[in-house]
């Protein structure tokens, strides 16, 4: 099922991620969260812990299934309470000799996990990210419109 | 397809394993499989705007994904601000009917 748009122009927008709906409900379950315990925070430390949830509720939608989701999910070492068993991806061993520049270096440091692949991968995985970002991007733009109307 | 610029036949041993008849790599990542996803990305490049509309070279492919993935970086991180200044100010029932509101629709 084509999940609906929020983009507000009535046409179905063609990159958001299948699992939009799962985002959404992720992010607002932190939002709610965030919102409860942190009332008497700076708006600062607040607005580093809605980005954190941002990247987590992205990571968790995603899965396992992608690297960079799983690289993302590591870094923020979300501790849920259900126990999740991550399996070990295995690492592509790199050439010891590096002589010539890596045309996708830059590249590699903006996708989580990025180092580690190869560049056929990197690629693969750069669309699923941008996707899923465009996705979580909207989805915040649409919570900030709705709030602040 | 898309155009290369010359360092690539220098930097192809490094930057994977691109499979031309003369290497004896894993042959599995072949050039086309590379275009494609090249392709793709600038798709997804055109649909948010981004960069020329001609076929672009791999270079440029991968230079304006890169300030794509840092604007929206930036994006995340202006949008977490604004929402934590509107949490502050909203009440904790109406700004989540608010939301709940709008994603019902």
């Amino acid at each position: 099922m084509e999940p609906k748009s929020c983009s507000g122009d009535g046409n179905p927008s063609r990159n958001l991620h299948p699992s939009k709906p799962l985002m959404a409900a992720n992010f607002l379950r932190c939002l709610s969260r965030i919102q409860q315990t942190a009332t008497n925070s700076s708006v600062g430390s607040r607005s580093r812990r809605i980005r954190r949830a941002a990247y987590a509720s992205m990571a968790y939608s995603a899965g396992h299934r992608r690297a960079w989701s799983w690289a993302l999910l590591r870094k923020l070492r979300c501790r849920r309470v259900r126990p999740v068993i991550l399996p070990r991806r295995p690492r592509i061993a790199r050439p010891q000799v590096v002589i010539e520049i890596d045309r996708a270096e830059v590249l590699r440091k903006l996708v989580p996990g990025g180092t580690g692949m190869d560049y056929c991968r990197l690629l693969e995985e750069t669309a699923d990210y941008i996707r899923c970002l465009a996705t979580q991007v909207r989805l915040m733009q649409t919570v900030t419109d709705s709030i602040s109307s | 397809m898309i155009a290369q610029n010359s360092s690539d036949t220098n930097s192809q041993k490094m930057s994977g394993r691109r499979s031309r008849s003369r290497q004896s790599s894993s042959g599995r990542i072949t050039d086309q499989q590379i275009d494609d996803l090249m392709s793709k990305l600038q798709s997804l490049l055109h649909e948010a705007r981004v960069g020329s509309h001609d076929r672009a070279s791999a270079a440029k492919v991968l230079q304006d994904t890169c300030s794509y993935i840092r604007s929206l970086h930036r994006e995340v991180d202006d949008l977490s601000e604004r929402l934590s200044e509107l949490l502050d100010a909203e009440g904790v029932s109406s700004a989540q009917a608010a939301i709940i509101r709008s994603l019902l629709m």
